[in-house]
């Protein structure tokens, strides 16, 4: 049924080399203790005289506080501190990108959920209740909820003093108003994902004896929340020490601070250590979401199917705080026409405020949404033409040497086509026998037994696209590593420090595997993640494994270096004439000459390294730009889809897909990134939306948020490929986030074919097929 | 109150459990056993599964009282001291794990499966796991684990583990 093809590993040069390097599938170390329940995640920390903590939210998505009265509160048994923003110590404000976001709440809220007050209590529920003894006077005002409305109409409150617009970009290329034998057209709109990773955000708060504070937590990345958490306590950095506990997932929802700053002011005051574990209520309103988009398109095509022009206007709604919104507008314009080579380009993005949930970083940030679109549109235009969609994507295909709409030379290898071509040849779901009786359970509404095959219809329907790796427009991408080589008990260990995330894709596989590979030993063990190592930057964007895998190379390499160094001195040869092969050291000339152990003797040798990718640049006001991303990643699904007709029911039958990493550092690993990613596309294509109305979620609960069960989730052909880029370390191309934006195109492609709807809004429910 | 009950074959006290505590809060908070997980503590993501009596429950939904004399088996005591339970081997050998927060759920429910069901087909499978939601696998490399697990455990019944109490 099911069949992946990974690329088998690549035979190592020498016979007795180290197993388990770069190219293999070994294990991941953090397993064992994953599966017997001993891995602490940051939920599960305990300290002696640990209290709880709790934050009072706003109810409200746009109002004035009058008055916060925190004295019965305070007063309650068991409750040991009651703060609010006037106990915030230092700058009472964060962000990612804009510094605009309260630690808690001042003299306004501006979105249901916001943080306005906390309490440390002996008992959770204690906390809960005190939270409501505390008693807030709000006047309510009217929210600002359309970001399209609030991009055009000055009229509009104004939700920040300096306006609602967060970013303005325009993207321009050839003749903007160019015309084509065939135009189409169409307005999209995307719902409001959610990451919903499992782990709930957490954190356990240690005050410290020098006036600093120890916390333990989830996030994606440390240094970033260290530089704000420090700034809002006003402490030195070096006093915000931050460890690294288990991470429940994060893809996107861990970038921002949530409990970070809160949990340390309570411990800070009251002395003892203080716990805060969200429930999954409040991590809905207490992590940013996907941007829901509105967007306007307009495909000109000659013929014979040639793209002449693309325009659109774009609209990301960023709801209440800035966040990743600067970002998304940069990856939503820039990446707008999808992985195709159009010579003419208008697109104008805007990400605005509103007094809807704050929105930022999730996976496939800011290419998801115009991907839906773009995709859509080139089956509309198939259409138009009688073309198949297949064949009008191919002839269209971005390749290498090929300019995008910015202006940037494609410098690697683009083979869109190519996985285009792939994912057709895969196998298709064989047809139900003639005549025999369907397994209910395979058929759309399954066990609830709504159909026995009448009214079912497939469809088959295709999407590809395409995602920039790493971080972009000019910023200084890097990631460090300090590696210590030294010898325990007879055998060299390979020690790899760096502050890179582990949020459950393999990361600590990947650092053991490069430095199996670098400097042939066996045993590599991967410190956990801290402060006390340089930054890494934040597990997103599909970097980890391009900018910390080409730090822990450099330091690898910086090691191996200086034991050959000192391998020569100690045996008179010429280091150029050494190698490292499976625990040894190995002279060109004479063979082996010692064990790496005996060597190193009771010398560690420890080398710290940073790895910065290629510089980008910033976009100018017209979007151009030499290089504004430092390198692309595509991927290509095929979605075979059975709809009910008469009830609107959808089953995904079977979700393939071909998809180009570079270099599969671990190839299992990246199958299963791939078969995620997919999962999170499928469930923004037919059943993941946050429900806002007037400014308040209305689902924040798994009971009406439905993401994919095992019974949503169809078999996968996974097909990888490696067209290496020679720019990055191993060749290797990010992966995580492509397989997330190509699913929920080709799956609404599919319905689409069963059902001949429109379908212009994801996730697609029953309405829109049956309305 | 005072709650007696028994843990993976051990009995277990806790003191001062307040009325309105889940079995899951007790476990993770009262009796040093955090593997069972608590996603949303709403009965709706499977990562709290435990046994209760040899049968698989969200612990987030059952009232502390309700544990008073029962036997509650974990994922902590999947395993037989160092030897992993044939689930939990095959979960690893098949990268079923990635963030792991779904994982012990999963665990738990894949060893009913098994001992239930020795063959299971993967309409079987798909069924039985279909309370615990992870976010991270996309699900193929669970159903390769738990078709690993029931073959490795050749049909025979149970699937080598102790979580259920008595039955050897
Ligand atoms: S925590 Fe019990 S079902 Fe989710
Ligand atoms: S492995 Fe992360 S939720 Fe399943």
């Amino acid at each position: 049924m099911s069949d992946t093809h990974a690329p088998a590993h690549r035979p190592q040069d020498l016979d007795d080399a180290i197993a388990g390097g770069v190219g293999e599938s070994p294990l991941r170390p953090d397993g064992t203790l994953k599966v017997r329940g001993d891995f602490a995640y940051s939920s599960d920390l305990w300290a002696e005289n640990m209290l709880w903590g709790a934050t009072l939210r706003s109810p409200h998505p746009s109002a004035r506080i009058r008055s916060v009265d925190i004295g019965p509160a305070l007063r309650s048994p068991g409750v040991h501190a009651v703060l609010t923003a006037e106990d915030v110590p230092g700058r009472n404000l964060y962000g990612l990108k804009d510094i605009d976001q309260p630690v808690l709440a001042e003299d306004v809220v501006r979105y249901r959920g916001e943080a306005v007050a906390l309490v440390a209590a002996d008992h959770p529920e204690t906390a809960r209740r005190a939270l409501d003894l505390i008693e807030v006077d709000y006047e309510v005002l009217e929210p600002v909820v359309d970001a399209e409305l609030a991009a055009h109409d000055d009229s509009l409150p104004k939700v920040h003093p300096g306006g609602n617009t967060v970013r303005y970009q325009p993207i321009v290329k050839g003749d903007p108003e160019v015309t084509a034998d065939v135009v189409v057209s169409g307005t999209y709109t995307v719902g409001m994902q959610d990451q919903a990773f499992l782990g709930p955000e957490s954190g356990l708060a240690i005050p410290a004896e020098d006036g600093g504070v120890d916390l333990y937590l989830a996030t994606q990345d440390l240094h970033t929340d260290r530089k704000q958490t420090a700034a809002a306590l006003d402490l030195d950095p070096e006093l915000v020490r931050m460890t690294m506990s288990g991470v429940g997932g994060a893809f996107g929802g861990r970038e921002d601070l949530s409990m970070q700053v809160h949990v340390c002011m309570l411990a800070l005051r009251t002395g003892r250590p203080v716990k805060i574990v969200y429930d999954r209520e409040e991590s809905f309103f207490g992590h940013v979401h996907r941007h829901p988009a509105k967007m306007y398109y307009e495909h000109g095509a000659t013929r014979d199917g040639d793209l002449v022009f693309v325009r659109a206007q774009l609209y990301f709604d960023g709801g209440a705080y800035a966040s990743k919104t600067p970002v998304v507008v940069g990856n939503g314009t820039t990446l707008g026409v999808g992985p195709y080579d159009v010579a003419n380009v208008s697109i104008q993005g805007w990400g605005m405020y509103t007094n809807n949930p704050p929105c930022g970083a999730m996976r496939g940030l800011g290419a998801v949404q115009p991907a839906f679109a773009y995709e859509s549109q080139m089956d509309r235009l198939a259409e138009a033409l009688d073309m198949d969609p297949v064949e009008l994507r191919i002839r269209n295909a971005i390749s290498r040497g090929d300019t995008t709409p910015t202006g940037q030379v494609l410098d690697y290898p683009a083979p869109v086509a190519e996985l285009l071509r792939r994912v057709r040849e895969l196998p298709l779901p064989e047809a139900p026998a003639a005549g025999a009786e369907p397994d209910i359970r395979d058929l759309p509404g399954g066990a609830s037994n709504t159909t026995h095959g009448e009214g079912v219809v497939r469809g088959v329907g295709y999407g590809v696209c395409i995602k920039n790796i790493c971080y972009a427009e000019g910023a200084d991408d890097f990631s460090t590593a300090r590696v210590r080589l030294q010898n325990v008990a007879g055998e060299p260990l390979a020690m790899v420090h760096t502050a890179a995330a582990e949020v459950g894709q393999g990361l600590v596989t990947v650092q053991q595997q490069i430095a199996r590979s670098e400097l042939e030993v066996e045993r590599v063990n991967i410190h956990p993640n801290d402060t006390s190592v340089g930054p890494a930057g934040s597990s997103s964007a599909s970097r980890q494994t391009y900018v910390t895998g080409g730090a822990v190379q450099a330091a690898c390499r910086a090691v191996r270096e200086r034991l050959l160094a000192i391998t020569a001195e100690r045996f008179g040869e010429p280091a150029a004439e050494l190698s490292l092969s499976g625990g040894k050291i190995v002279s060109r000339e004479s063979g082996v000459l010692a064990d790496i152990a005996e060597v190193l003797g009771s010398e560690a040798i420890e080398e710290t390294r940073e790895y910065h990718h290629r510089e980008t640049f910033p976009l100018d006001e017209r979007g151009r730009s030499e290089r504004a991303q430092v390198q692309h990643a595509f991927s290509a699904h095929r979605a075979v889809v059975d709809v009910d007709t008469e009830l609107g029911l959808i089953k995904v039958v079977q979700l393939d897909c071909s998809q180009d990493v570079g270099k599969a550092v671990n190839p299992e690993s990246v199958v299963g990134q791939i078969q995620g990613g997919s999962a999170q596309g499928l469930g923004l294509a037919v059943m993941e939306e946050i429900q806002v109305g007037e400014g308040k979620i209305r689902n924040p609960s798994f009971t009406d948020y439905l993401i994919p069960t095992i019974l949503d989730m169809p078999p996968m052909n996974v097909d990888v490929i490696e067209r290496g880029d020679p720019n990055a370390p191993y060749g290797v191309r990010g992966v995580g986030e492509p397989p997330t934006i190509s699913s929920t195109p080709a799956i609404v492609a599919a319905i689409r074919a069963a059902t001949g709807r429109d379908l212009t809004h994801v996730p697609v429910g029953p309405e829109h097929i049956i309305g | 109150m005072r709650l007696n009950l028994t843990v993976n074959g051990r009995a277990m006290t806790a003191d001062d459990v307040w009325e309105g505590e889940s079995l899951l809060y007790v476990l993770r908070e009262r009796l040093g056993l955090p593997g069972s997980k608590n996603a949303c503590e709403q009965g709706e993501c499977g990562s709290c599964t435990v046994y209760l009596d040899r049968v698989p429950v969200c612990a987030c939904l059952v009232a502390a009282g309700q544990a008073q004399d029962r036997e509650v088996g974990t994922v902590e005591g999947l395993a037989d001291g160092e030897e992993l339970s044939t689930v939990q081997r095959a979960f690893i050998d098949e990268g079923a794990v990635q963030c792991g927060f779904c994982t012990p759920g999963l665990l738990v429910a894949a060893d009913d499966l098994i001992e239930r069901v020795p063959e299971p087909s993967d309409a079987e499978i798909r069924e039985a796991l279909a309370g615990n939601l992870c976010r991270c696998t996309g699900y193929e490399k669970i159903m390769a684990a738990v078709r690993t697990a029931a073959e490795r455990s050749g049909g025979t019944s149970g699937s080598g583990s102790s979580a259920g109490g008595d039955r050897t």
